[in-house]
């Protein structure tokens, strides 16, 4: 149980590293006017969302990638990215058995949920591969319900009235230069509407894989829950295997209207990079939930292992009064890895509240930084903010730092922050020890008591898979 | 005293050991039988938990000549988590606070653990339950502390008798216990020796590492040992304690030097 036992614990390798070789239809490499034109005549979308896009793209050409991140990579060649890949499906799909039997194989190596007894359990998959939606499961019985669940370009073309009532109000093209990319390319992604009143009968649940290697992955995501209206929807990712570095720079938007209630889980396993900072992904996402009615709630739980760089803030834009938003997070950071995440609860109405759990979680040489806003607006009278960050290291490599800022501009708010930062040690290792408990199981006790907090705000099946998965980053070679 | 089956269960040769270079141990001898218990007094300093903790197997510590036979076998041989399922027991002068882990869940983890490596049958939150409640009850321990973080925010005391807690689940058949009776105040001194002198058994030993005579009023030793300068300078039965009480140890560390240079001759 020396230092280097440690070292080895951490060094474990990437499970879901395979390519799956399926013919891609991919579009050149770089990015213009006319990149864009192609993917929304691909997609056959209507005149205004390419509009959308376009403005996007010009906003774009006129920004600066930010330098503010507590993170180092050298500059993306955005001309050198493809930007659009769909795997050549051969005819429509109606059922599971015609999807591509080697994509089935990736999927089970995944362990998507995908099995008819995993739809038993409830589990409604929207399946992003690359950049089309291949299929959907369940889309039936949530029909019945009225709640609409598919991907957003099926939405586009079904239902064109809600996506454009909603797209772009939560993360405007311009908010930032990752998201204003992505509204120029975004190609896929899932779109959730839940109508007045519904409860949505199941967990919804989309899987995202990054396979093409040099493809970016630009999903759009856009969920939509009515007065009322109640889902949890989870998000899980992988990718495989390449030297490398991809991007991956997503957006998200959540609306909740009066009483309206959305819990949005992510468990991300992107592929970090190997030991020595080679490959990986670069996860640049802008997540961002505005709880526009009154006593709306938004809560956000993440679970990010994965990701050579996660740069990445879930939001709750708090407008209608007595609206609650909420951030749980577990971010693990191994070998080179870096993560600069956190949230920001922006107080707009009366008597919102907001709740921040962060625990990260440092080995290697790995860098995990917790970046939070909690920002009180004049009219936010009685705001409450309750803020707590910890860190964890393993080993003596690796970093931890929070930037947390506070700006309150109304004098009844409460903002409370509290942090706290602890070290896996060789004591405590050689006390569980000294008890017969091997290294390995000891630091997956430790983590799983310094995560538990957030642990349970995820559906109780997805909490057993983030358990494990924690496991699997942090087991190792151990004799 | 009890019958004892008389095998040796540890047996210390000419063991020497370093911390950050620096040589703690210098040569320790000591043989311990089944049924017998020791006490190991000395002053501050003098190396007594460095013993326990090589013995234990930390790995700040590094034993750099003689050897250890546990039951007959190489105890450097095993990894620290190897020696405690073969049965060797440490109680911590400074049980080691893990925050967020709870106690029940890790006595659970140690003693399922223990009890595989042993062959035996393993139990699920809900025996274990009923099993630790009653090992508490003999300590006079709150079950309140099974919910707690392992030690956090325990008292001096409390600590100590969640070490005690662990050797009556672990059932070893070596125990080290290191100043145990430290920071108990009077009546958990009585509680806690019960319990310990309970868990004398034939085939078990028990090492108590002590400042106090007042200990072995309740738990008599077979014999007393005391260390020096990373040395056993004198052995003797239980009145070496009552000398010591009223002496003091300088009597000893002139022959602790003399000793010492008789070695280095
Ligand atoms: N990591 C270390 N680095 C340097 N010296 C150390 C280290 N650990 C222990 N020592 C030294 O080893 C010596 C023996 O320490 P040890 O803890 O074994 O004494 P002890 O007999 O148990 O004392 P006490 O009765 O106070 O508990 C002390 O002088 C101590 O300072
Ligand atoms: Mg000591």
């Amino acid at each position: 149980m020396s230092s280097t036992a440690l070292q080895n614990l951490i060094e474990q390798p990437y499970k879901h590293g395979f390519v799956t070789e399926i013919e891609a239809d991919v579009a050149p490499k770089g990015l213009s006017e006319d990149t864009i034109r192609l993917i929304s005549r691909k997609k056959n979308e209507p005149e205004w969302l390419l509009e959308f896009r376009l403005k996007a793209f010009r906003h774009w050409l006129e920004m600066t990638e930010p330098a503010w991140p507590n993170v180092r990579y050298p500059k993306i060649d955005f001309q050198d990215i493809s930007y659009y890949s769909a795997p050549k499906p051969k005819k429509k799909l109606a059922s599971m058995d015609e999807v591509d039997p080697e994509l089935r194989r990736t999927f089970e190596k995944l362990g998507v949920p995908l099995h008819e007894q995993k739809a038993l359990a409830g589990v409604a998959v929207d399946v992003i591969f690359d950049s089309v939606s291949v299929t959907t499961t369940y889309k039936k019985r949530l029909a019945e319900a009225g709640v609409i669940f598919c991907s957003i370009s099926e939405a586009v073309r079904d239902h064109p009235e809600l996506v454009r009532k909603y797209l772009g109000t939560v993360v405007p093209q311009g908010d930032n230069y990752y998201a204003a990319l992505n509204s120029a390319v975004f190609t896929d992604g899932s779109f959730c509407f839940i109508p007045k009143g519904v409860r949505c009968p199941m967990e919804l649940s989309t899987y995202f894989r990054i396979n093409t290697q040099e493809s970016g992955q630009f999903e759009r995501t856009l969920i939509v829950a009515e007065e009322g209206a109640y889902v949890s929807y989870l998000e899980g990712c992988t990718a495989p295997q390449f030297d490398t570095n991809q991007l991956h720079a997503a957006v998200v938007e959540l609306v909740a209207l009066d009483d309206a209630e959305i819990k949005y889980s992510t468990v991300q396993n992107w592929y970090a990079g190997d030991k020595d900072g080679k490959g990986g992904i670069y996860n640049f996402v802008t997540k961002r939930g505005l709880c526009k009615g009154r006593s709306s709630k938004i809560s956000w739980t993440q679970v990010e292992t994965g990701s050579a760089i996660t740069w990445k803030y879930p939001s709750c834009v708090l407008l209608g009064d007595n609206s609650v938003g909420e951030f749980y997070s577990v971010a693990l950071t191994n070998h080179h890895q870096q993560a600069d995440t956190g949230t920001k609860m922006i107080h707009v109405g009366r008597n919102t509240r907001s709740r921040i759990i962060s625990k990260g979680i440092s080995a290697g040489q790995s860098n995990n930084s917790y970046r939070g806003l909690v920002k009180v607006g004049p009219k936010a009278a009685g705001a409450r903010n309750f803020s707590q960050c910890d860190s964890m290291l393993i080993g003596d490599a690796c970093g931890a730092h929070t930037f947390p800022y506070i700006q309150v501009q109304n004098d009844s708010a409460i903002v409370e922050h509290e942090a706290t930062t602890s070290k896996i040690g060789e004591d405590q290792l050689f006390y569980f020890a000294s008890r017969g408990i091997a290294t390995e199981e000891a630091v997956s006790m430790i983590i799983n008591g310094f995560v538990k907090e957030v642990f349970t705000q995820l559906p109780m099946e997805f909490a057993v898979e983030a358990t494990k998965l924690l496991g699997l980053k942090l087991e190792g070679s151990v004799g | 005293m009890q019958s004892k089956d008389g095998r040796t269960l540890l047996e210390v040769r000419g063991l020497k050991a370093t911390v950050a270079g620096v040589e703690i141990l210098k040569g320790i001898d000591l043989t311990v039988r089944a049924g017998e218990v020791h006490a190991i007094m000395g002053p501050n300093g003098s190396g007594k938990s460095t013993l326990a903790k090589v013995l234990a197997g930390h790995p700040a510590y590094a034993a750099t000549a003689g050897e250890v036979l546990f039951e007959g076998a190489d105890l450097f041989a095993l990894a620290p988590e190897e020696r405690a399922r073969a049965g060797l027991f440490l109680g911590f002068q400074y049980p080691v606070e893990v925050p967020g882990v709870t106690n029940a869940s890790f006595l659970r983890l140690a003693y399922n653990t223990v009890q595989a490596a042993r062959g035996k049958d393993e139990l699920d939150p809900l025996e274990f339950d009923d099993f630790v409640r009653e090992k508490m009850n003999l300590l006079d321990m709150d079950v309140a502390f099974l919910d707690r973080s392992v030690n956090e925010g325990f008292s001096g005391g409390e600590k100590k008798r969640n070490e005690v807690l662990q050797m009556a689940i672990l059932e070893p058949r070596v125990a080290i216990l290191d100043e145990t009776d430290s920071g108990l105040d009077i009546d958990a001194l009585r509680v806690v020796a019960g319990g310990v002198n309970k868990m004398r058994d034939p085939g078990r030993a028990i090492v108590l590492v002590t400042h106090y005579q007042r200990l072995l009023n309740y738990i008599e030793p077979d014999f007393v040992h005391v260390m020096a300068g990373g040395r056993i300078v004198r052995t003797g039965d239980k009145s070496l304690a009552l000398e010591l009480e009223s002496r003091g140890y300088d009597w000893l560390l002139e022959g602790d030097k003399a000793a010492g240079k008789a070695v280095a001759a």
